[in-house]
Order: C-alpha cells, then structure tokens, then sequence
C-alpha cells in the first residue's frame, strides 16, 4: 500500500499543466458527497460499521469502469507518513488522513488508476468522489465524477430524498453534494490591491474563497481555492456554469492587472521575478511558506515571459514535492526542521538547474 | 452608498433606494430603484451570501428562542440523534434525520441554500418502483433541454439513450 503512495507520481497528473490557462488556474477539482441508504453516518458508527460501509463501497468500485490499476488504500494500514504524502498530493483530507488524532478504522480512499478519480471512504460522509484536474476544466472534472456516480449508484443504494435531494451529514452540502472549486494563482490581483475587491464580488454571487488545502487552511503564495457555496437549488450543470463563468472572469482580471504591473511598475516586477528567482536557484534553506512565497513570483515571471524557465509544471512539482513528508519520503527517513529546510533547499536547486537554466540576465 | 440618496420606488415608501433591480424582458430593460425591505418584499435578495458554519446558525436559533426549530424532545429513531446533538455539533446522524425533524431541515436549508427543492440529478436507486423511474426521467429530460440549450450535443445524445432506456416500450 505505501509503495503507491512512495511513487512519486502517483495520482499527480493534474500537476501537468496542460489544461486551458493552466498558468493562473493550477488545478480544478469537482467533487461528490454520498451516503448510504440505512447506514449510520461516519461520525456516529462504530468501527465495525465503518468497516462494512469501506467494504461495500469497495466491492461497488469494484464492480465500475474504473477498477483497472485502481488501489484501495487503509488509513490504519499506512504509516503516518504516506498518509501525509497523500495529504500533500491533495488527494486526501486532513481528517481523513487523521493526521492529528491517527487514522479510523473502515476510513479508506480507493484511487482509479487511469485517470484522475478516487474515492474517499468515510470521511465526512460514507462517500466523497472526487476528479481532480490540470488548468480550468470544470465541466470535464465534473463529467467524470458524474460518470463514475452513475455508475457507483447502480450497485449502492444511496441516500437520497425526492425533494432535497442527496442526503450527507452536514447540511451545507445538501442536495447536488457537489464542490466544485478551481486554485488560482493571483498575484496581479494582490499587487494591485484588487483583489479584495475581486473576493467580496465572489462572495456575491454565491462563492467562496479558500487556501490550497480546502477547509481551514490559509492563503499562501497568492494561491486562492475558489468555490460553490451552496449545493441545492441548482443543477449540477448550472453550478459548474457559473464557477467556470465566475472564474473565467476572474482570470481576466488577472491578466488585466498583470499588464497594469507591467506598464507601470515593469522595473520592479522584473526586478521582483529576477530576485525570487535567484533565492530559489540558490539559497541554501528554505521554509516552506517563504519558497511558496518565491515561487509566486517566479511563476508570474514565467507567466509573463520576463523569466525564460522553468515550466510552469516544475513550478507545480515543486510546490507539492517540497513538502515535509515528500522530502522524508524521498531521503526514506525523518528529518529534522533544519534538515526539512536544507533539503528543500537543495531539491529546489536541482529543479531548477535542471530546467534549462536562463543564462542570460535582462536585457542581456 | 452613494447610491442611497434616491427614493425608494416601493408604495408608500420613503426610504433610501439601496437596490437597483434592473430587468431584462423581450430586450428593454428597466430599472426600480428599492430599499432593503421594498426589495426583499419582491422576492429579492440583498443579503450577503449565508454563513456556512452550521453550529453557530443553530446556537443563534437557539439562544434567540424564537423562531428556533422548536422540535419536541425526541430523537431519531434509527440513530438516536437528538436535534439538540445536531445544534451542537451541526452535523446529522443518518439518513433518518431529515425524515425525523422534516419541518426544521427544511428551514435550515431554505436559510443556507435559499431553496429546499433539488433540481438537480434525479438518483434512480438499483431496484427502482415506478414513481423513482419517473422522476428520474424527469430529470433526465430537464438534463437534456439542457445540454441542447448549450450546445453539448455528446451529452444530449448520451441523455436521449438513458432516457430511451427507461421509457416503457409501446
């Protein structure tokens, strides 16, 4: 089981930027809550029906499209570690990971191996189905977990009332159970102090905002998670429309303010991407929240051609793979804070002298 | 606002216009300047988008007494779940719940979602009775005026099967 979690790319595929306007929008994820027709929900059944519920919901994947190379991954079979590799790699909750209180029995994510879908077992509801893709691809994340709920629905009897529609244990994701939500990168936006104008106008029309780990967590880099608020009342399809819509004009505001930065504080832009630049290629320690903060605006460098390298899916790489537990992962052991820092360090380092490193300056 | 200094064009009403309600219909498009109240009596919402956190909805509700779920202190029958577990921790016991306290539920939705009706996929479960069917083909059809709206004609023709699939044969 962990030897899944170890390969280093596994279920990163949408790390690939190769979706539309995969610069600013890293990643789009649409997900699904269900739960099971006469069953407790997670927080109230013991272990053992925890365990029926992880089995019945195994044996229906199963049983879908999806089962080829899929794994099923057991909370209390992983070491903490690979669970926080999962963790880091988005594909799993913090609580399902049960990072803080250790890991429940029955709580399991069943990952599709030919594309990017999975399933999280008894998390907040019996079933969570995700579809987590590269750049802003709302309606194709959403058609794939559509698909696979059709066909999860065929063999589970899932809770659902005519009028409210699908039941899950909080009511705020009542009816569709559907999130949909799309990473954006938007330093423009900070720079030019838009951008709390641009999140109140979100919270407008009925969206949310958040950092890159979802529920809870804070905004670094510039990276705002941006969401559907509420879940019934609209069809699926609808909510999908409206957060491409939204975030499409988000995204323009984005560039729009890009070229603002540009016209009228090109020198220091470029000084500011060059400088950020130049701490990555060399420092020697980085925490964690300082290399998010320089890869912003080595990414907005790259965005806007003033940095030549390297990929915005190194970028990407980079900002998954320099975490804690990626880096204990890849030295096979645990590491102290100052060796977290030198390590990240160097991993940066060998990145980006890999990546066809510029090797003239501006204007050189 | 600077907006506020006209008159609210409500009936009978004098106060500071804060909502303009601009309609579009067969291409002319006019404006109603409202106040807060003369607005939301049509049925428009000004109100900032509902507070999520569930716990703190529900502790308010209570703690105001008024229109508080004022559900009779019993508890679920499947799960044992009491409503005042649910205003505690703002999570639900099982399915059952919904069917247990229907009248708050419905409140506490409409309060969160601004609706309580799913318009969404209609669920055909494996061993469907005929009024599921219908409702699911139902949906299905809504789906599909849908997906021929906007042009998603590989999504149509994926609908007209299923819906093919379900319709009794003549």
């Amino acid at each position: 089981m962990d030897d899944a979690a170890a390969n280093f790319d596994f279920g990163l595929g949408w790390l690939e930027a190769d979706g539309p306007d995969a610069d600013i929008v890293l990643s789009t994820r649409v997900r699904l809550a269900r739960n099971l027709q006469g069953h407790p929900y997670v927080g109230s059944a013991s272990d053992g029906q925890r365990e029926v519920i992880c089995r019945t919901v195994a044996r229906a994947f199963e049983n879908t499209s999806m089962r080829r190379r899929a794994v099923l991954l057991r909370m209390t079979e992983m070491s903490e570690r690979a669970r926080k590799v999962l963790f880091e790699r988005r594909l799993i909750s913090r609580e399902i990971a049960g990072l803080r209180t250790g890991p429940d029995g029955g709580v399991a994510v069943a990952i599709a191996g030919d594309g990017p879908v999975s399933v999280l077992i008894n998390e907040e509801d019996h079933l969570r189905l995700q579809g987590l893709v590269g750049g802003l691809r709302v309606a194709d994340a959403w058609s794939m977990v559509d698909r696979l709920d059709e066909e999860l629905g065929r063999g589970l009897h899932f809770a659902y009332h005519h009028e409210f529609g699908y039941l899950t244990c909080c009511p705020t994701n009542v009816g569709t159970g559907l999130r949909a939500s799309a990473l954006l990168h938007l330093p423009g936006l900070v720079l030019t102090k838009e951008i709390a104008k641009a999140l109140q106008g979100i919270s407008e029309v009925g969206l949310t905002f958040r950092g890159l780990h979802g529920e809870g967590s804070e905004v670094v880099g510039n990276f705002f998670q941006i969401s559907n608020q509420t879940t019934l009342g609209q069809s699926e399809e609808d909510l999908v429309e409206h957060l491409t819509r939204i975030v499409t004009t988000v995204l323009e505001k984005e560039r729009r303010a890009r070229q603002v930065l540009l016209r009228d504080a090109g020198p220091v832009t470029e000084d500011k991407v060059w400088r950020a630049y130049g701490l990555l290629r060399y420092a020697r320690a980085l925490e964690y929240e300082e290399l998010m903060n320089l890869l912003s605006g080595v990414r907005l460098g790259v965005s806007l051609q003033l940095l030549p390298s390297p990929s915005v899916y190194s970028l990407n790489r980079i900002m998954i793979l320099s975490q804690a537990a990626h880096l204990e992962e890849a030295a096979g052991r645990a590491l102290t804070a100052p060796e977290r820092r030198a390590h990240r360090a160097e991993y940066v380092r060998r990145v980006l002298a890999a990546g066809n490193p510029p090797t003239s300056g501006p204007g050189g | 606002m600077s907006e506020a200094q006209r008159e609210c064009e409500g009936p009978d009403c004098n106060n500071p216009a804060v909502v303009h309600w601009t309609q579009v219909v067969n291409n002319e498009s006019s404006t109603q300047y409202l106040c807060k109240a003369c607005a939301a009596a049509k049925g428009i919402s000004t109100d900032p988008p509902p507070e999520l956190d569930v716990t703190k909805f529900l502790s308010q509700l209570g703690a105001k007494g008024s229109p508080a779920p004022s559900e009779p202190s019993r508890s679920c029958t499947f799960c044992g779940l009491t409503f005042e577990d649910f205003r505690n921790t703002g999570r639900l016991g099982c399915s059952h719940c919904f069917t247990t306290y229907d009248s708050s539920m419905r409140r506490l939705l409409e309060r969160i979602h601004g609706s309580s009706r799913h318009v969404g996929k209609v669920y055909l479960p494996p061993d469907p009775e005929a009024a599921e069917i219908d409702r699911r083909l139902d949906g299905l059809r809504r789906s599909l005026r849908r997906a021929i709206e906007v042009e998603d004609f590989e999504r149509a023709a994926l609908l007209r099967d299923e819906i093919r699939e379900h319709e009794p044969s003549d």
